[in-house]
């Protein structure tokens, strides 16, 4: 005990307090970042309706109707609706394929794997987010698809009549299938990262008590760790619905684009907004340029939309709203 | 519908770490059955040896046999869920499922079991919060969330979910240690309700609560930090509290540590 310690206390227990200047620093910052983002996102915003505007006053409601893209051309045509139509259809697809998957190998790793293995396939798992897009567009276009054909000419001929496996050219290869494949392994490991990590949160306490019920491991995942986890669950698969949306060159490089809304999946064509960004802004004119931007305008709402949702699902399927006595 | 346990030469480990060593203990069926000691004496995890949860920690293992009315717990053949539908256990912290009403709660063990019958569950989820004195707290709210009751009633849930696949043996491990007075005094006085109809073994720091709820008393002891725990003395609780035989007893019941 100092002998002047009261006396220091005394001071500065009522004049204001040293970290004050450090709150205040903190505090701005903290805000400023908050700021930041809005201010970006509402300048994208304006960016992409300014620039879009022009080929707006071209089509008019017909943007979301035409499913042609000849911007350029005497006189032009454009529309979104292939694009639009595609790129969900390629994302939904992805999502059905990658989320069993993901939640899967996060149970793996979570739950049922002893943790040296858990560990390194989580690990694995994460090495697969490290690889560049255009890495697996090339591997998609280049290995996977030629291999895929064969598979896709199987499902036709047997099980033709799913109205998804029809082929009305009798081709298969560069498909809405193949790219949705490519996706679904690029949202794999965001999904499955941050589903971990969810299920990592779950209390000891909650396991335990199903297990002490006498419930099998699984058992115990059904009762215990899936229900608290669904929120976080969700958030993960919007964020990778998100990825899949927006995802351009692995796509431009696998499909071969068409204009056609269809939902024959194993035919060649189909056609993304992002990966129409990609190939056609090089050669694009002044028209065209802002055709496409007011394309990537739709991508953007169409984004924002999914965000929104999630954020209302999550918000209303969560522990708070469910533990509310 | 209660059964007597005998733990056999129970050592038991997490990782390299010897947690208990050679605990041999009987518990009678219809007593409350109190195991008590300082902190890190190994009475939580012989505990959880008794219903096979010790061994749902990764790296844990244990040695030793346990019998249920002479049927080996740990025999070849024997299914670790299947011991403890039999042998039900409350835990320290109440730890009812967030996500699920208190009906769900209560039916939860149940529906495990395949029951699926509407009546059948609702019988035995009015029958388990009688049984856990709980009834007449929540009756209007069974599709409210557990997770909305007081830490007491949470863990009276607890008592109700554990009663209500009708186990032989019920632990309880520091049921009371994150309650309130006034909900432990509610719990103690359930525990001796429960003894008419189970086995029950109560892990407690507690040394009144043991007084005051238990027919025979078990003192846990460690030689010191990292050494594992061994159980000292067995008796009949007032002998225990009075006459200790152990000169460790007397002085952790006297207050000189622990």
């Amino acid at each position: 005990m100092a002998p002047d310690a009261p006396t220091a206390r005394a001071s500065s227990s009522l004049a204001a307090r040293r970290g004050g200047r450090g709150d205040a620093v903190f505090s701005g910052l903290a805000k400023g970042a908050g700021v930041l983002v809005l201010v970006i996102i509402v300048a994208i915003a304006v960016f992409l309706a300014g620039r879009a505007l022009p080929a707006w006053r071209v089509e008019g409601w017909k943007f979301f109707t035409i499913k042609a893209w000849y911007p350029d051309a005497h006189p032009p045509l454009f529309g979104i609706a292939a694009l639009a139509f595609g790129t969900l259809l390629s994302s939904v697809l992805a999502l059905v394929m990658a989320v069993p998957v993901a939640l899967g190998t996060a149970l793996f790793v979570t739950e049922i794997a002893a943790r040296p293995l858990g560990r390194l396939v989580g690990y694995l798992v994460d090495l697969l987010a490290a690889v560049p897009s255009v890495v697996y567009g090339l591997w998609g276009v280049i290995y996977l698809v030629p291999r895929l054909v064969p598979a896709e000419r199987f499902l036709n001929r047997h099980v033709g009549f799913v109205p998804l496996f029809r082929s009305q050219t009798q081709t298969f290869g560069r498909s809405v299938f193949a790219a949705s494949i490519v996706l679904a392994i690029m949202i794999l490991p965001i999904i499955a990262a941050i589903s971990r990590e969810v299920f990592r949160q779950v209390p000891k306490d909650n396991r335990e008590a199903a297990l002490a019920l006498g419930a099998t491991r699984w058992e115990a995942i059904r009762l215990a760790v899936l229900p608290y986890s669904r929120s976080g669950v969700v958030g993960a698969v919007m964020l990778g619905l998100g990825r899949a949306l927006g995802e351009t060159i692995a796509v431009a490089l696998v499909l071969s684009s068409s204009f056609e809304i269809s939902l024959r999946i194993f035919e060649p064509g189909g056609n993304t907004i992002a990966a129409n960004i990609a190939n056609r802004f090089g050669e694009a004119g002044a028209l065209g340029t802002q055709a496409l931007i007011a394309s990537g305008l739709v991508l953007f709402t169409i984004t924002l939309i999914v965000n929104i949702t999630a954020r209302f699902v999550v918000t209303r399927t969560g522990i708070a709203g469910l533990a509310r006595p | 519908m209660s059964k007597r346990i005998e733990a056999d030469d129970v050592s038991a480990w997490f990782g390299a770490f010897k947690a208990v060593e050679g605990v041999s203990l009987t518990i009678e069926p219809k007593q409350v059955t109190a195991l008590i000691g300082p902190s890190g004496c190994g009475k939580s995890t012989f505990i959880r040896t008794l219903n096979r949860m010790h061994e749902v920690t990764p790296g844990a293992r244990m040695e030793g046999s346990v019998t249920l009315d002479d049927e080996d717990i740990y025999g070849p053949g024997v299914d670790a869920t299947t011991v403890r539908r039999t042998i039900g256990m409350v835990f320290q912290r109440p730890n009812p499922f967030p996500t699920m009403s208190i009906r769900d709660n209560v039916a939860a063990g149940l529906r495990l079991n395949g029951v699926r019958k509407r009546a059948t569950l609702d019988e035995v989820v009015e029958r388990s919060l009688r049984g856990a004195g709980l009834w007449d707290e929540v009756k209007d709210r069974l599709g409210k969330a557990g997770a909305g009751l007081s830490g007491g009633q949470q863990q009276r849930l607890c008592i109700a979910r554990a009663i209500a696949v009708e186990p032989e043996v019920l632990l309880m491990d520091e049921p009371c240690s994150a309650l309130d007075p006034v909900s432990t005094l509610i719990i103690e006085d359930l525990i001796s309700e429960l003894k008419d109809r189970y086995t029950v073994v109560i892990v407690t720091h507690n040394m009144q609560q043991a007084a005051r709820v238990s027919d025979v008393t078990a003192f846990f002891n460690l030689a010191g930090a990292g050494e594992p725990g061994r159980l000292v003395e067995v008796g009949d609780t007032p002998t225990i509290f009075t006459k200790p035989q152990d000169e460790r007893t007397e002085a952790y019941i006297t207050g000189r540590f622990g």
